[in-house]
C-alpha cells in the first residue's frame, strides 16, 4: 500500500496468506515441524522401550562373540568369530548369489527374449509359455519348490548321483573336487595376467588397424587361444603344480572337496529363472523398439541373420534395454533376501534373523541391513547410469 | 495340355498360389521348416515338448488320484490331489472356524457384487459406488471378518489365513497405498524444495530395500516406536509395512502418468485461475490416472505375489498354509502337489490380471 514509491512495480495488494511464496514457506515449515516432532516422538518412545527392556544401544555388540556356526562362508568364520564377522559373511553370501544370479538370469533372459521373436512358431510359443508361467508365480513359491520338492528329494549321500567319480550330487549339496595349489602355481597366474594384458593390447591394435585399413582381425579366436594357451604352457613348464582333493564318503556324508549347498542352488535357480522371465520381456521390447528398416537394410547389405542381430540390432536395442534391465538386477539383489525362508546364510538370514534374535538390537540391525541394500541399490543404479550415458553417446 | 496357349494382355486367368505356400503345408513350411537351422530348432523344440508335456499331463491327470480322504487312497503313482481335497478348506480360510466361514465368503462376494458395476461402461453412478467401496465397504468387511459385535462371534486375526488372508493383504495394501502414493507423487513434483526432498527421500528409501526388511521392521521395530502399553496386532503391523512399501511403488507409477501430461494442461489450468488442488483434481489427475491404470494393475500383481513374504514373519497366508500342510506328518512327501496347486492359483490370478491390464492398455492406445 505504499504509494510514494511509484518508480517500482505497483505494490502487491495480495493478502500475505494468499501469496504463493508465503504459503510455500508456511507449508514447508509445517511439514518440517511435523517430521521433527514425529521423529522426536518415535525416538523418545524407542529410547523408553529399550531402557525398560534393558537393551544397550549402539554398535558395541558387533565385537561380541557370535557363538553360532554358518554353513557356508567365503571368508574365515567360526563360532568364536564376532557378530561383525557374521555380518560380513552374510553380506558376501548375498553378493555371491546376486552376482551368480545376475549372470545366469541375463543369459537365460536374452536367449528366451530372442526366442520369443523367432520366426519359428514353436520356438516363439515355447518362449512365451516360459515367460507367462514363471513371471506369474511368486518367487518364494518357486524357491520352496526347488528347495523342498526338488533338492530335498535327491538321494541321500550314500546313493549320490555320481559323475566321473569326482562330482557327487545328493540332498546335502553338490560335492566337487577342490584344487590344491602347490609351489610354482604362481607362474600360471602370471601367465594368465600376461595373457589378459596381451588380449587388451591386441584388441586395441586390431581396432586401430580396422579403422585405418578396414581389415578385420579375428580377435575372438586369438584371445581365446592366448587366454587358454599361455596358462596351459606355464602349467606344463612348471610341471603341473596342481592336485585335486576328491570328496570321499565317510560315515553319513562326504568329506573333502568343495561343496555347493542345496540352499544356494535352490536360490540361484529360482532367482535366475524368475528374473529371466522379466529380462526376456525387456529384451523383446528392446529389439522391437529398433525399427524393422534396420533389419531390412542389413539384409539388403548382404549381412546374414546372426551378424545382423549381433552387430546391427542388439547394439541399438541395448540403449532401450539397459535402464529397465538395471532395475531387474536390483530386484534380483533385493529378492535374494528371500533366502531367509530356506535358511541360506545371506545377510538378512544371518544378521536380521539369527543375530537379531540373539542380541535384540532391532533398531541398529535393521538400519544397517536397510542401509546396505540402499547403498547396493544406489551403487548399481549409479553404475547403470554411467553405462547408459556411455551408450547414449553413440547415438548420432 | 498345351503350355503354349496365347493370352491377350490382361486376359490371363488368375492362378491359385503354389500349393506349398498355402494351407497346413504352407504354414508348416513357412513357420517351422523354412530352412535348415529352423528345421533343427523345430526338431529340438518338439523333443523338449515331448520330454516335458506328456509326463506332466499323465502325472497331473491320468495317473492322479482325486477321491479319498487319506494318503492310502493315493496308489496310482501320479499326483495325489486327495491331499488338496482334504485340506482345501484350510487352504482357503486358514484357521477360521468352520461354522463362521460364511462370513469370509460373504465379505468377498459383497466386494465382487459391488465391483461388477464399475466395469459396466453405461453405469452412471461410478463415483458414488467407488466412494462406497473405498470408505464404507472396508468397515463392513472388517466387522464381518473380525466380528465381536452385531451378534457375530469374535475371530481374532491369528485365526485368519489361507487364500482369504492373501487377498485381504493384497487388497488392503493396494487400496491403502493408493492415496499415500498419490500424495507422494504430487509431493515429489512439488516446487517446494522441502516437500519434494521429503517425498523423494521417502520413495527412494522404500524402493531401495527389499520388502522382507520392511516386514521385519514392522514386526520388530514398530512395537518399539509406540508408547508403552500400546500394541498393534501382528496383521495390522504387516499391513502397515506392505502399505508403505507399495505406496512408494505406486508413487513412481503415478509420477510417470503426471509426467506424460503435456505442460499446456498445467498452464491452462493455472490460466483459468484454478487453485493447485482444483487443477490437480479436475484437470491433471483424471488424465494422468487413466494412463497409469496398467501400471497400477502391474503394481497390484507384484504386491499380490509379494504377499507370500508375510509367511516369514509368521502369518499363514496361502503359501504359508500350504507349506505348513505339506510338513504335516500325515501327508509327508506330497509337497509337490501342494506347490503345484498353489502355483496354479497364483498363476490364474496374476495371469488374468495381466491380461486385463493389457486389454486396458490397448483400449487406451486407440484414442490417439
Amino acid at each position: 500500500m505504499n504509494k510514494q514509491d511509484s518508480a517500482g512495480p505497483p505494490a502487491s495488494t495480495t493478502k500475505p496468506w494468499n501469496d504463493p511464496k508465503v504459503r510455500s514457506i508456511f507449508f514447508q515449515a509445517v511439514l518440517l515441524i511435523a517430521v521433527v516432532f514425529s521423529g522426536m516422538y518415535i525416538f523418545g518412545n524407542t529410547a523408553d522401550n529399550l531402557e525398560r527392556q534393558g537393551i544397550a544401544t549402539g554398535f558395541g555388540f558387533l565385537g561380541t562373540t557370535a557363538g553360532f556356526g554358518i554353513i557356508t562362508h567365503l571368508i574365515d568364520y567360526s563360532e568364536a568369530s564376532s557378530y561383525g564377522r557374521a555380518f560380513a559373511v552374510g553380506l558376501l553370501n548375498t553378493l555371491l548369489v546376486a552376482f551368480c544370479g545376475i549372470i545366469a538370469a541375463t543369459i537365460i533372459g536374452v536367449i528366451v527374449g530372442i526366442a520369443r521373436l523367432s520366426k519359428n512358431w514353436l520356438v516363439a510359443r515355447m518362449a512365451m509359455v516360459y515367460i507367462e508361467t514363471f513371471r506369474n508365480i511368486p518367487l518364494l513359491l518357486q524357491i520352496f519348490f526347488w528347495y523342498f520338492a526338488v533338492l530335498r528329494a535327491l538321494p541321500s549321500p550314500k546313493n549320490s548321483v555320481n559323475f566321473a567319480d569326482g562330482v557327487f550330487i545328493n540332498n546335502r549339496g553338490i560335492y566337487m573336487p577342490s584344487a590344491i595349489y602347490e609351489d610354482g602355481f604362481s607362474l600360471v597366474i602370471w601367465a594368465l595376467l600376461i595373457a589378459i594384458i596381451g588380449v587388451v593390447v591386441m584388441a586395441r591394435w586390431a581396432h586401430k588397424r580396422r579403422d585405418q585399413t578396414g581389415q578385420q582381425f579375428h580377435t575372438v579366436y586369438a584371445s581365446i587361444g592366448l587366454l587358454v594357451g599361455l596358462p596351459l604352457l606355464a602349467l606344463i613348464v612348471a610341471g603341473f603344480p596342481l592336485s585335486w582333493e576328491i570328496p570321499a564318503l565317510k560315515g553319513f556324508n562326504f568329506v573333502g572337496g568343495t561343496v555347493i549347498i542345496p540352499e544356494f542352488v535352490a536360490l540361484w535357480i529360482s532367482l535366475s529363472i524368475y528374473t529371466a522371465s522379466f529380462i526376456a520381456e525387456i529384451v523383446r521390447a528392446g529389439i522391437q523398439a529398433v525399427s524393422h528398416g534396420q533389419t531390412e537394410a542389413a539384409h539388403a547389405l548382404g549381412i546374414k541373420a546372426g551378424p545382423t542381430l549381433r552387430l546391427v540390432i542388439l547394439p541399438q536395442a541395448l540403449r532401450v534395454i539397459i535402464p529397465p534391465l538395471s532395475s531387474q538386477y536390483l530386484n534380483l539383489t533385493k529378492n535374494s533376501s528371500l533366502a531367509t525362508a530356506i535358511a541360506y546364510p545371506e545377510m538378512v538370514s544371518v544378521f536380521t534373523g539369527t543375530v537379531l534374535n540373539q542380541t535384540g538390537q532391532a533398531v541398529e540391525i535393521i538400519s544397517v541391513t536397510m542401509g546396505v541394500y540402499l547403498s547396493i541399490s544406489l551403487g548399481i543404479s549409479a553404475l547403470m547410469n554411467w553405462y547408459n550415458a556411455k551408450m547414449a553417446l553413440v547415438e548420432r | 495340355m498345351t503350355s503354349e496357349t496365347q493370352y491377350a494382355p490382361g486376359s490371363h486367368p488368375e492362378l491359385p498360389p503354389p500349393p506349398s505356400t498355402v494351407g497346413v503345408v504352407g504354414w508348416l513350411r513357412g513357420n517351422l521348416f523354412s530352412n535348415t537351422t529352423n528345421t533343427l530348432l523345430t526338431i529340438f523344440a518338439i523333443y523338449i515338448v515331448y520330454l516335458l508335456v506328456p509326463p506332466a499331463i499323465s502325472w497331473t491327470l491320468f495317473n492322479a488320484d482325486f477321491s479319498g480322504d487319506s494318503r492310502e487312497a493315493c496308489d496310482s503313482g501320479g499326483a495325489c490331489w486327495v491331499f488338496i481335497n482334504v485340506r482345501l478348506g484350510q487352504f482357503m480360510y486358514g484357521f477360521y472356524p468352520v461354522e463362521e466361514r460364511w462370513r469370509v465368503d460373504s465379505t468377498f462376494i459383497l466386494l465382487v457384487v459391488l465391483m461388477v458395476p464399475m466395469f459396466i461402461d453405461s453405469f452412471r453412478h461410478k463415483a458414488w459406488l467407488g466412494a462406497f467401496i473405498l470408505f464404507v465397504y472396508p468397515v463392513i468387511g472388517f466387522y464381518l471378518l473380525a466380528g465381536g459385535s452385531f451378534g457375530l462371534v469374535e475371530v481374532e486375526t491369528p485365526m485368519w489365513g489361507g487364500l482369504s488372508l492373501t487377498l485381504i493383504i493384497a487388497i488392503v495394501g493396494i487400496v491403502g497405498s493408493f492415496p499415500i502414493g498419490l500424495l507422494l507423487a504430487l509431493g515429489r513434483r512439488s516446487k517446494m524444495p522441502a516437500v519434494s526432498a521429503f517425498c523423494t527421500g521417502f520413495i527412494e528409501l522404500w524402493r531401495g530395500v527389499p520388502l522382507i526388511t520392511v516386514l521385519f521392521m514392522s514386526s520388530v521395530m514398530f512395537p518399539l516406536f509406540l508408547p508403552e502399553g500400546v500394541n498393534f496386532d501382528k496383521l495390522i503391523r504387516a499391513l502397515v509395512g506392505v502399505m508403505l512399501f507399495s505406496a512408494a511403488y505406486m508413487a513412481e507409477t503415478v509420477r510417470g502418468g503426471l509426467q506424460a501430461i503435456p505442460k499446456g494442461q498445467y498452464e491452462g489450468a493455472e490460466a483459468l485461475g484454478l487453485t493447485y488442488w482444483k487443477s490437480m483434481t479436475f484437470i491433471i489427475l483424471p488424465q494422468a490416472l487413466k494412463h497409469v491404470i496398467p501400471g497400477i494393475v502391474g503394481n497390484f500383481i507384484g504386491l499380490f505375489k509379494d504377499t507370500t513374504l508375510v509367511l516369514i514373519i509368521g502369518l499363514f497366508d496361502f503359501l504359508g498354509i500350504v507349506q505348513a500342510a505339506s510338513t504335516d506328518p500325515k501327508w509327508l512327501g506330497y509337497s509337490i502337489e501342494g506347490y503345484v496347486f498353489c502355483a496354479m492359483v497364483y498363476w490364474v490370478f496374476c495371469f488374468s490380471m495381466s491380461q486385463y491390464s493389457q486389454s486396458v492398455e490397448r483400449k487406451l492406445h486407440t484414442g490417439h
